[in-house]
């Protein structure tokens, strides 16, 4: 049965309905690592979130340490963040956006709210000089 | 309980005897010695009671601070919001105030589908319960703090159909020596300068001219006035808290394991009706936490989809000089992270509504922004018919409704407020 609203424009989105490159809830631990290679292999990123325990329904902020894949800080890039629930079609209740370049490949970002527990996923597309490239980190909240 | 037990169990053994073979002890649940058997009814799993802790009334965190608000805790304060909560005076016909709609005696609700001051407004008046909790206000969120708020519908035609210069005017006639007592001095406000009939409130075009005429040191001596008006009565407004309810003491006894007390504190109805809550039916999706409510905005479908709900409230919250960034708030932009990370995704958000607290939902009908439903009956049959990858009910049989009704029903328990 389809949504009783199909034309809302604020209806829950489905899974089916959002673009190709689906993400794939991970198998095991490593999936879930917190430091991880972008897809076209171009940067190494490493997040810590303030506080740790990542609570659900509060405001919380990451640092994410970017380096080039031989290991050196990236301290011009751009980033963006994007934030999804695969299994609910819904994302984060806020917009976080990078406020800070701390420096030495370091960025705060800030504006993270994770709605409700489950396996969320946060997509930083990482920006600098003439590369461009993407990481998606897994979380299992509870 | 006990006591029966070790009679058929002495029984069990003397029958034992006399036959001369062993006889296989009943187990203490068995279902034709009509006891229950009150591991299968209480006994959760680790993450289960866990789930069951996170929504218990003891998981709720003390009153949360609000930055923006230099009196929210000051005795005084709250006194005086309480005064202002009851007072008619702060309307149009003189008969309209917040307890008019927020009623105490109904849960601070007034049970109608649409609110009634002056006139018809065109949403539900929400329940009061908790509210301090919340990031965003009304039915859309198009306030981001809790006196923000308590002071748009004093100026609503619709509702109190006051204006913000009478506001103040009443408040240095009245209310003088008591405002003083917590703010600043009241500054001298003339009728010329500050004409009464003056407001930019929604549905009055004449006031809002008037408030266009006035020059703008007036209407900043207005606006600070008519912003710790809203400062007081979110004072009073915040300790409008939940009390435990059958299901807060539920969630204590199988905690301690205490299942025979567990077992006296709500119906097997409503324990049936619990587990389809937190388990197949998938509602704490949305109604997580002590409050049972994700503080969030969601488009679920509902009948009389014309309203933009959050979609619209976005631009309202952005520019309202009440927020939590504006220059009556006292908080520190740094502390006002709920609205600078606000998600400004019109078209994720149309026809979007928060999702309410359930605390004392059975006692509060009719149901959702506009009361679509007269009573929890309906809310569950349409939320069997909805389906999306949040809300996916239809297999729910007629039975497992009335489990979850019966559930919602132990939610509900004392609401205090200052006396």
């Amino acid at each position: 049965m389809g949504h009783p609203c199909p034309s809302c424009p604020g209806k829950m989105t489905t899974a089916a309905e959002k673009p190709a490159d689906v993400p794939q809830k991970p198998t095991d631990a490593s999936g879930y690592a917190k430091t991880m290679t972008t897809k076209e292999g171009k940067f190494k990123v490493a997040y810590t979130s303030e506080p740790e325990a990542m609570p659900i329904g509060q405001i919380i902020s990451w640092k994410l340490k970017v380096q080039t894949a031989d290991g050196k800080p990236v301290t011009d890039a751009a980033i963006t963040v994007d934030g999804d629930m695969p299994e609910h079609g819904h994302g984060l209740p806020t917009a976080p956006r990078v406020t800070e370049n701390i420096g030495d490949g370091t960025y705060l970002v800030s504006g993270i709210k994770f709605s409700m527990p489950g396996w969320w996923i946060m997509t930083f597309t990482i920006k600098s000089g003439d590369k461009t490239d993407r990481v998606t980190f897994n979380l299992q909240l509870k | 309980m006990a006591a029966a037990k070790a009679v058929l169990s002495i029984w069990g053994f003397s029958l034992a005897c006399l036959l001369g073979f062993p006889m296989p002890v009943l187990p203490a649940s068995g279902d034709s010695t009509g006891r229950p058997d009150l591991q299968a009814l209480h006994a959760y799993s680790e993450e289960e009671l866990a789930l069951l802790r996170s929504l218990s009334l003891s998981s709720l965190p003390p009153l949360p601070q609000d930055p923006t608000n230099a009196h929210a805790d000051d005795p005084r304060a709250r006194a005086l919001g309480k005064l202002f909560f009851f007072d008619p005076g702060f309307s149009a016909n003189g008969e309209v105030s917040c307890a008019t709609c927020h009623q105490p005696a109904t849960g601070f609700t007034d049970l109608l589908p649409l609110a009634k001051g002056i006139g018809i407004n065109t949403r539900r008046t929400m329940p009061l319960i908790g509210v301090a909790y919340n990031a965003w206000f009304f039915w859309d969120g198009r306030r981001d703090t809790l006196w923000s708020q308590a002071i748009v519908p004093i100026e609503n035609a619709q509702e109190h159909g006051f204006t913000r210069t009478m506001c103040a005017h009443r408040i240095f006639d009245r209310y003088r020596k008591e405002y003083e007592a917590v703010f600043d001095k009241l500054p001298a406000i003339s009728h010329t300068h500050c004409p009464p009939h003056a407001s930019p409130g929604v549905g009055n075009a004449a006031a809002l001219a008037a408030w266009k005429a006035m020059q703008p040191a007036d209407r900043d001596k207005v606006n600070l006035i008519y912003a710790n008006f809203g400062k007081a009565i979110a004072a009073f407004v915040r300790h409008i808290l939940p009390q435990p309810a059958p299901f807060d003491r539920y969630v204590e006894a199988v905690h301690t394991k205490d299942l025979a007390g567990a077992d006296t504190l709500i119906s097997r109805e409503a324990v049936a009706g619990l587990r389809l809550f937190i388990g197949r039916a998938k509602c704490t999706n949305c109604h997580l936490g002590p409050l049972f409510t994700n503080g969030g905005f969601h488009n679920v479908g509902l009948p009389n989809a014309s309203d933009p709900g959050r979609a619209q409230a976005i631009d309202d919250v952005l520019n309202d000089e009440f927020n939590c960034l504006g220059k009556y708030s006292d908080a520190k932009s740094e502390q006002c992270t709920e609205l600078r990370f606000i998600d400004t995704n019109r078209q994720k958000y149309g026809g979007a509504f928060k999702t309410p607290t359930l605390r004392n939902v059975a006692e509060r009908p009719p149901y959702m922004h506009v009361g679509q439903f007269k009573s929890l009956d309906e809310v569950l049959l349409f939320y069997r018919l909805s389906s999306s990858n949040e809300i996916e009910h239809q297999q729910l049989t007629e039975t497992e409704l009335q489990q979850i009704k019966a559930f919602l029903g132990t939610l509900s328990g004392p609401i205090s407020y200052p006396r």
